[in-house]
């Protein structure tokens, strides 16, 4: 209060009321963490309860989790999971732009683009439905058969099959994002005098890619384990490469060893999208109507 | 432009007709705005203020009549309706700013996408206008770190950057908190002094009373008074216009 004018401002002393409740706080937030402790003691337990001391748990462990088998047949699936990492990539930038051309042709309107658009909404509701493992079967067996495309590798034509099924879905994404955008806003650009295509590119589009990140990032994870599938095609990826070592040493390591790997190669992309959804939420909470 | 008494006006209507499926909305519309002029639409929810703006920038097709922008006839269909709307400034009442530019690269977009102003020179220019209204420091702002007085007024900055030949405003002010209507006006009050076209719908009275050079009454779609602050406020002709005079607070 007003007594000696020091050289720290006056610190305001808590009240007692405020006091009492900052330690009823602490004692709670120590109770948590107690039960917290304890029961993840419980959960352990009864993992390993009901899995580890099961009468088939040693036979299990040597066919599934054997530390040898991993490391003989680590070489292998690793390369293996630098092919999927090749297709991913590739698949990835190409359902970013197939996506994209798709969206933007079913938002065109008037009679002269009705066959564009018409061939877009077929396009998405054909891949949407078709399972991906048939799609890979049709690309990655049918289209070679046609004799008139270059010979490549099958993890080649497992990526246009990715591309093709990706591309329905991810273009559905956009296309509710630039339904999203309000509509006063490309009203707003056409009154500036850009034309339809520069709204797009400049106001619409720019505008939906902040509303769909979280779901573009979504599939992509989904994308990251359906690379594994170009293995039926016969591409050696991690999958197929497991494949080759269980056949050869009649235990079923090396399968788990590639679907750790598949999963840390995820977890990065499942964390940053978490990360991602809640800033843009916190942004939508802080940011009002412009 | 030349300021001589014989030019053709800026803007001209002449019996023009909208409706939305069985509503008449316009009704034969006449109106002349002359250069230099600022013309205020007022009228009743409703009335077709909105809806006579969104015509004159060909964001509607007229149903019937003829909308000549300097003497060219705007309502032909074979009018390259980008092309026009580059020449005409519009501010909306509200969702005017992009929010993913920041309030510089609002100002500059269609100068830069438009007119092919190169950055620079697009950029020198809408600072010094932002500088004129005090906001040159939200220049490299997000519009949604504005308030909405200053959204608004960026967002008047955005439509004269280009030098357009008519500026038209739709309620620019209603959706403000009251303290903020205040600036926006100020800077309509400005751009009249620099001999700016205007066509603005509002509901503020004493603004169009003090600002506009001639006010427009519109009645269901019709102009149904037309004539001087003093005139349209002061000595109305037209019983219906008397009536909404009485319901608006001054
Ligand atoms: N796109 C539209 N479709 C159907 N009716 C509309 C549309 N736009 C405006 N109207 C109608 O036209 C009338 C006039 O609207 P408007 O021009 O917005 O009036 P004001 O701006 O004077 O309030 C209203 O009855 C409104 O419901
Ligand atoms: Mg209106």
């Amino acid at each position: 209060m007003t007594t000696t004018a020091a050289l720290t401002p006056p610190a305001r002393l808590p009240s007692t009321v405020e006091l009492e409740r900052r330690a009823f706080r602490r004692r709670q937030t120590g109770r948590s963490v107690l039960l917290g402790f304890a029961s993840t003691l419980v959960f352990a337990v009864l993992v390993w309860m009901f899995v580890v001391n099961t009468p088939g748990w040693t036979q299990v462990q040597q066919t599934f989790f054997d530390p040898a088998v991993a490391l003989k047949a680590w070489p292998r699936v690793f390369d293996g999971l630098l092919l999927n990492i090749r297709v991913l990539l590739f698949s990835a930038v190409g359902v970013l732009i197939v996506s994209l051309l798709i969206a933007t042709l079913r938002t065109l309107r008037g009679p002269v683009f009705f066959p564009l658009r018409a061939l877009a909404t077929g396009y998405t509701d054909l891949f949407r439905g078709m399972p991906l493992i048939i799609v890979l079967y049709l690309v990655g067996f049918g289209l070679p058969g046609l004799d008139v495309f270059p010979k490549v590798p099958s993890a080649v034509w497992g990526t246009v099959a990715l591309i093709l099924t990706y591309s329905a879905y991810v273009a559905e994404v956009w296309r509710a994002g630039i339904e999203a955008v309000h509509p006063s806003q490309v009203l707003a650009a056409r009154s500036l005098g850009l034309s339809h295509g520069k709204t797009m590119v400049k106001i619409v589009l720019p505008q939906a890619l902040r509303k769909v990140t979280p779901a573009l990032m979504n599939d992509f994870v989904a994308m990251q384990k359906d690379v594994g599938l170009i293995s039926i095609l016969g591409a050696v990826d991690a999958v197929r490469a497991a494949q080759i070592e269980t056949a050869a040493t009649f235990n079923f390591t090396p399968y788990v060893l590639a679907g750790l790997l598949f999963v840390l190669l995820a977890l990065p992309m499942i964390r940053l999208t978490d990360w991602v959804t809640a800033r843009m939420r916190r942004r939508e909470q802080i940011g009002g109507v412009v | 432009m030349s300021g001589s008494p014989a030019a053709v006006p800026v803007l001209r209507l002449e019996g023009v007709y909208k409706s939305f499926q069985q509503t008449d909305v316009l009704r034969g519309i006449d109106l002349t705005v002359n250069e230099h002029e600022v013309v205020a639409l007022i009228g009743a929810s409703g009335s077709g203020k909105s809806t006579l703006l969104r015509v004159i920038n060909l964001l509607e097709r007229v149903d019937d009549g003829r909308v000549w922008l300097q003497g060219e006839d705007i309502s032909d269909p074979r009018t390259k309706i980008d092309a026009v709307r580059a020449r005409i400034g519009v501010v909306f009442q509200h969702y005017n700013l992009f929010p993913h530019l920041s309030v510089l690269d609002n100002v500059t977009l269609a100068s830069r996408s438009v007119h092919g102003i190169p950055r620079r020179a697009a950029e020198k220019r809408a600072l010094e206008l932002l500088d004129a209204i005090g906001l040159a420091d939200k220049a490299r702002d997000y519009p949604d770190r504005l308030s909405g007085g200053q959204q608004q007024r960026a967002a008047i900055v955005r439509a004269i950057a280009t030098d357009p030949e008519l500026l038209l405003l739709d309620e620019v002010t209603s959706a403000l908190d009251p303290e903020l209507v205040g600036e926006v006006l100020d800077l309509v009050r400005q751009l009249k002094k620099t001999g700016t076209t205007i066509v603005m719908a509002t509901h503020e009275m004493s603004f169009a009373r003090d600002v506009a050079d001639r006010v427009a009454f519109l009645d269901q779609g019709s102009v149904l008074e037309l004539g001087t602050p003093a005139e349209v406020f002061g000595s109305p002709r037209e019983e219906r216009t008397r009536e909404f005079l009485a319901r608006i607070p001054r």
